[in-house]
């Protein structure tokens, strides 16, 4: 399949198709970028228009308030904590766990190995109502720290930095070793700077997996100061029934982290997704 | 036999070691993975109000109300569990089918190859609020993009089938790019050499199509399609923002019932057993999957 490849599709039909899926994919969110930015009256106005007319950030003023009913800067800021919170929880734990269950020898590692790629099968629905009971116990309902620690004990983190790990040269501990280093030394000074692709795709795949979780949030939280953004933007749909922009603003403002995070870190994203994926 | 380096490692780090590495990991996991995977059983098996004091130990009725025909649970849980086998059954066909036509298109060699990847992909970035709301607000009947665009009024969310439809639709535009991406990286690892033997042989583009990419994605294809099986069964923000299970509840998914009936009025033992019920029906899904799949090997 190479350049020479353009018989059954001719070079026009081809570009043709890539600006129309092109045009499918980004209409829809400069269509929330673009209602976000007029009147209530104007996104509600035929013909429907593309540009705001006039354009004005009014409908941003209520959900940067952070006193209003609606305080989506505050979701927006609990969310970026909790998900940051969380991938911090999530690489530093499975990449210590992924160090011993690839490169040391003790007894039962291929059993707990087993146990934790196990897990991994279980559908994630069977964890809601065990999780809530637990999270209940430990006085976490509605508050941030249930949706940090819960889904920090990742079996996906473990798996993805142990298929690193493995891939790496045993002499690189042999010499450290020889050199009277101790395994956290090696774990330190050897295999970590190693890693760093390896821990980035983990940190952004991490932050994006607590950053997009909607069942949980929404039932673990329930007042408004508590919320992240996604019980946020549940019910901002409620308190702004016919106020379109303002809902548009809130999905804008939940967008920008995603894309941001997306763009800086493109390719270990899509790469970590394609690779991880081949292999679960 | 030992290496040099594993003789090595015993005389420099001590017997505690790997389990000092794997302490604040198995705690995590111990805590919401392990223990919950088998309590989940254990409540399913009791009456569990959370809201009462004490829970009684029903054995399995739980699991035979569900199965009881005009019992409490039983009505909603099959509709809801009907409800996500026709939105399975209606996602998964495009979603394997449309996202390889999209990884073949992108597998040519042409400028902006990487920005057109990243461009189809984007949206899967963003979490199901931000694409439920948006959806929503397109699809509205009245001042929705979608129906600027077709001059017409179709009630997008509020009947069929025109609620399927949307659902489907905007899960493709959400997910397609996960899927497309999958299919890139297996054909890639298609080797160029089967391709220029089948031209040889004079094999024309769908013979070739037929004979060497097809085979050679079949580990990529079945695990596509086993994983957005999978998800297409844990379907619940869509519905609960999109429709909110409209009209009436035939859009309500299993998963929705679920955590109505756990979460909201905490009934749990009936719920978790309702997620084992769901769990098992996965499973056997899955499992005829790998005998298709391994059959057609044979």
């Amino acid at each position: 399949m190479s350049a020479t490849a353009t018989r059954p599709l001719s070079r026009i039909t081809f570009y043709a198709l890539l600006v129309l899926l092109t045009w499918v994919f980004v209409a829809p969110l400069l269509w929330m970028l673009s209602t976000s930015l007029k009147t209530d009256f104007d996104a509600t106005r035929q013909p429907l228009s593309w540009l705001p007319r006039p354009f004005t950030t009014q409908a941003y003023v209520p959900l940067l308030t952070l006193g209003s009913e609606t305080p989506v800067l505050r979701w927006f800021l609990n969310s970026i904590f909790t998900a940051t919170a969380n991938a911090l929880l999530v690489v530093s734990t499975s990449v210590l766990a992924a160090y011993a269950l690839a490169r040391l020898e003790f007894p039962g590692r291929r059993v707990l190995f087993g146990l934790i790629v196990g897990t991994l099968f279980i559908p994630t629905f069977l964890f809601l109502i065990p999780n809530f009971l637990i999270v209940t116990r430990l006085g976490w309902l509605d508050s941030l720290w249930a949706v940090i620690v819960p889904g920090a004990g990742s079996a996906f983190g473990v798996f993805f930095m142990r298929q690193f790990f493995s891939t790496l040269p045993r002499e690189l501990e042999e010499a450290a070793l020889l050199d009277g280093a101790n395994h956290w030394q090696i774990f330190y000074r050897v295999i970590l700077p190693l890693s760093r692709p390896s821990i980035a795709t983990l940190t952004v795949l991490a932050f994006l997996t607590n950053y997009n979780d909607f069942i949980w949030p929404v039932y673990v939280l329930f007042s408004p100061q508590s919320f992240t953004l996604p019980p946020g933007l549940a019910i901002l749909q409620g308190a702004y029934t016919t106020h379109y922009p303002a809902i548009m603003a809130g999905g804008v403002i939940a967008s920008i982290p995603a894309i941001l995070l997306f763009v800086f870190a493109q390719r270990y994203v899509i790469e970590g997704v394609s690779r991880s994926g081949l292999k679960g | 036999m030992k290496t040099k380096a594993q003789t090595a490692s015993i005389r420099h780090t001590g017997r505690a070691t790997p389990y000092l590495f794997l302490a604040p990991y198995l705690l995590l996991f111990g805590t919401f993975v392990l223990l919950p995977a088998l309590q989940g059983l254990w409540i399913s098996l009791h009456d569990w109000d959370f809201l009462l004091p004490r829970r009684p130990w029903v054995g399995l009725r739980n699991y035979t109300t569900l199965f009881s025909p005009g019992s409490r649970d039983s009505g909603d849980f099959w509709q809801s569990m009907k409800a996500t086998g026709l939105f399975t059954l209606f996602s998964v066909p495009p979603l394997v089918v449309v996202p390889l036509l999209v990884a073949l298109l992108l597998n040519r060699q042409f400028p902006g190859r990487s920005f057109f990847r990243a461009v189809y992909f984007a949206p899967y970035v963003l979490g199901v609020a931000v694409v439920g709301l948006l959806w929503r607000f397109l699809l509205d009947p009245n001042i929705g993009l979608i129906n600027h665009y077709l001059s017409a009024t179709i009630p997008w969310t509020t009947a069929l089938p025109w609620a399927w439809i949307s659902l489907v639709g905007m899960t493709v535009w959400w997910t397609l790019g996960f899927n497309a991406l999958i299919y890139l990286a297996g054909l890639q690892d298609i080797p160029r050499e089967l391709y220029e033997a089948a031209k040889v042989d004079g094999a024309t583009r769908s013979q070739q199509f037929l004979h060497v990419t097809l085979p050679g994605l079949k580990p990529v294809l079945l695990f596509v399609f086993t994983v957005t099986i999978l998800n297409s069964a844990n379907m619940f923000g869509q519905s609960f923002l999109v429709t909110q299970g409209a009209p009436g509840n035939e859009t309500r998914t299993a998963l929705m019932l679920i955590a109505e009936t756990g979460l909201r009025d905490f009934r749990m033992g009936s719920a978790a057993a309702m997620s084992y019920v769901l769990a098992l029906a996965l499973l056997g899904v899955s499992a005829l999957n790998f005998r298709l799949f391994r059959q057609e090997d044979s």
